[in-house]
C-alpha cells in the first residue's frame, strides 16, 4: 500500500523516523519545489540518496568528495561512459588508485549530504515505494537513520516545540497584571515591538500576525517569548482566560454489573 | 430502559458518520449541513452538532452511538458529547496525512475530557493512497498497547470489529483492579 503524502504534514524526519522504525526497504522520492530527490533504504538504513539535476556517478561523487580531482573525475567519466558505478569504483580499487574505504566513505558522504538538503525542505510530496531496491549499477551504502533523525529533529524541535506551547494563534495575548512589570525597561528587538503594539485581548495572534507581515513560526516566537519573559498572558480573544475541562472520571458503578452490561454489548454487536 | 453510549470522533472527513451508518439500527439522525468554508469542499455536506446512531441491545439496554463533528469550529460539542460515554472511536483518514497531526490532538483531547478505552479505527484501508496501519501508528505517534485497526467504514465487519475491540478494552478495563 502507498505511503504518500505532504511534507508540510509529515516532516522529512517523520518519514526517516518512520522508515527507520518500521526497518523498511525501498524507495523514497520527494518532489520539493523544482527538485526531485531519491533515497534508497535497506532494512530501514539510508542506501543510496540522490538528488535533482546534480551529477551524482561515483566520479562526480569521488571528486566532490576530493578523494580525485575534477580533471580526474571528467578523464574517468569520458573513459568509462558505459561502466555502472560499481564497474567504476572496482576498476579504481584494482588499479590502486583508490581504497574500497575512499569509495565507500565519499558515497556515505555524499548520500548524508542530500538527507541534510531534504531536512530543509518543507514543501514537497513524498512517496515510498516498497518494490524498488538500489539500481544494480549503483554501490549502496549503509548508514544508520538514528544519528540522521537527531539533527533533523533538532531543526523540527522548535517548530514543535512553539505549536505545543502555543496550539492556537485564534487565542489573544494581554499584558499581565503583575505589578510594577515595566516596558520601558525590557530590552525588546524590533519584531517584539512590532508584536507588543498589538497586544490586547480583542486581537487574536493571528490577526497580529497578519497585520505585523508574520508568519506562524514567527509569532509563535514572538508570543512565546513574551510569555517566557512574564509580559503577557494568553487568553480566548473575548478576553477570558482559556477554561481546561478537568478530567472526568467515569461514575463509580457496581463493577459486575458494569461487566455484565458490557457482555451483553459485546453479545449484541457480534449478532449483528 | 439503561442508555449507554459510544463516541466516535475524529477530524473532518475521516468517515465518522459512515461508521455509524453502517451498524445503527436506525437511520442516523444526522445534523449534516453543506459546506460552507471553501477549503473543506472536499464533501459536499458536514456534521455540525453530531449524528447519532442507535443499537437496540434488549428491553433494558440501548447503545448509542455520538459521532462528533469533525470541523474544528465546532470542538465546543466535544465535551458535551464525551460526558458519560462508555468509550470511544478515534477514526483516522488513512488517505490523507494532513489529518494525522489533528487526530492525534482530537484523541488527547478526548482522553483529557474522560480517561475512558479508546480505539483508533485506520479507516479507508481500501483507498490507494491509504497509509498501513503499522505507518499510522509510528505517525500518529501511538503507544504499542493502543489498539489500532484497519478500517473501511462502509463494511458493517470491519465495524463490527472495531466496536467489539472497543468494548474488550473496556471490560479489560473494568476487570483490572484499581488501588
Amino acid at each position: 500500500m502507498a505511503l504518500r503524502g505532504n511534507l508540510r504534514d509529515f516532516s522529512f524526519t517523520q518519514i526517516l523516523n518512520l522508515i527507520n522504525l518500521a526497518q523498511k526497504t525501498g524507495l523514497l522520492t520527494v518532489e520539493g519545489p523544482g527538485e526531485m530527490a531519491h533515497v534508497y533504504f535497506r532494512d530501514g538504513k539510508l542506501a543510496l540518496a540522490l538528488i535533482g539535476r546534480e551529477e551524482n556517478d561515483l566520479s562526480a561523487i569521488l571528486a566532490r568528495s576530493r578523494k580525485i580531482t575534477a580533471n580526474q573525475a571528467k578523464v574517468i567519466r569520458e573513459r568509462t561512459r558505459s561502466m555502472t558505478d560499481k564497474e567504476v569504483g572496482l576498476l579504481l580499487i584494482n588499479a590502486g588508485y583508490l581504497s574500497q574505504k575512499d569509495v565507500l566513505d565519499s558515497l556515505q558522504l555524499y548520500s548524508i549530504e542530500v538527507i541534510r538538503r531534504l531536512f530543509t525542505w518543507v514543501e514537497g510530496i513524498f512517496q515510498f515505494d516498497q518494490s524498488s531496491a538500489v539500481p544494480s549499477g549503483k554501490i549502496p551504502v549503509r548508514v544508520d537513520l538514528e544519528n540522521l533523525i537527531v539533527e533533523g529533529s533538532r531543526q523540527l524541535r522548535e517548530w514543535e516545540q512553539l505549536q505545543e506551547e502555543i496550539p492556537s494563534l485564534d487565542m489573544a495575548l494581554k499584558f499581565t497584571d503583575r505589578p510594577g512589570t515595566n516596558l520601558r525597561h525590557l530590552n525588546l528587538n524590533l519584531e517584539e515591538w512590532r508584536v507588543v503594539r498589538y497586544v490586547n485581548p480583542k486581537n487574536s495572534m493571528r490577526q497580529i500576525a497578519q497585520v505585523t507581515h508574520m508568519n506562524d513560526l514567527e509569532i509563535r516566537r514572538i508570543a512565546y517569548a513574551l510569555l517566557q519573559a512574564g509580559i503577557v498572558d494568553i487568553v480566548r480573544p473575548d478576553g477570558k482566560p482559556p477554561v481546561m475541562p478537568p478530567p472526568r472520571p467515569l461514575p463509580p458503578v457496581n463493577k459486575e454489573e458494569h461487566k455484565s452490561l458490557v457482555q451483553r454489548l459485546i453479545n449484541r454487536i457480534r449478532s449483528l | 430502559m439503561q442508555n449507554v453510549k459510544i463516541v466516535v470522533t475524529g477530524p473532518f472527513n475521516a468517515g465518522k458518520t459512515e461508521f455509524i451508518r453502517s451498524v445503527s439500527e436506525i437511520d442516523v439522525v444526522s445534523t449534516e449541513r453543506k459546506i460552507t468554508a471553501e477549503a473543506e469542499k472536499i464533501k459536499s455536506s458536514t456534521t455540525v452538532a453530531m449524528d447519532f446512531g442507535r443499537i437496540t441491545v434488549d428491553d433494558e439496554l440501548v447503545l448509542y452511538l455520538f459521532g462528533t463533528p469533525g470541523q474544528k469550529r465546532f470542538d465546543f460539542m466535544w465535551e458535551i458529547l464525551s460526558e458519560g460515554m462508555l468509550g470511544f472511536i478515534v477514526m483516522v483518514d488513512s488517505a490523507h496525512p494532513e489529518t494525522f497531526r489533528e487526530a492525534r490532538s482530537i484523541l488527547e483531547t478526548f482522553h483529557a475530557y474522560a480517561p475512558t478505552p479508546y480505539v483508533v479505527a485506520a479507516n479507508k484501508q481500501d483507498c490507494d493512497d491509504a497509509w498501513e496501519a503499522e505507518d499510522l501508528r509510528l505517525a500518529l505517534r501511538l503507544d504499542p498497547q493502543v489498539k489500532l485497526l484497519p478500517c473501511v467504514a462502509s463494511q458493517k465487519e470491519t465495524v463490527k470489529t472495531i466496536l467489539l475491540e472497543l468494548l474488550y478494552s473496556i471490560l479489560e478495563t473494568i476487570e483490572t483492579p484499581t488501588d
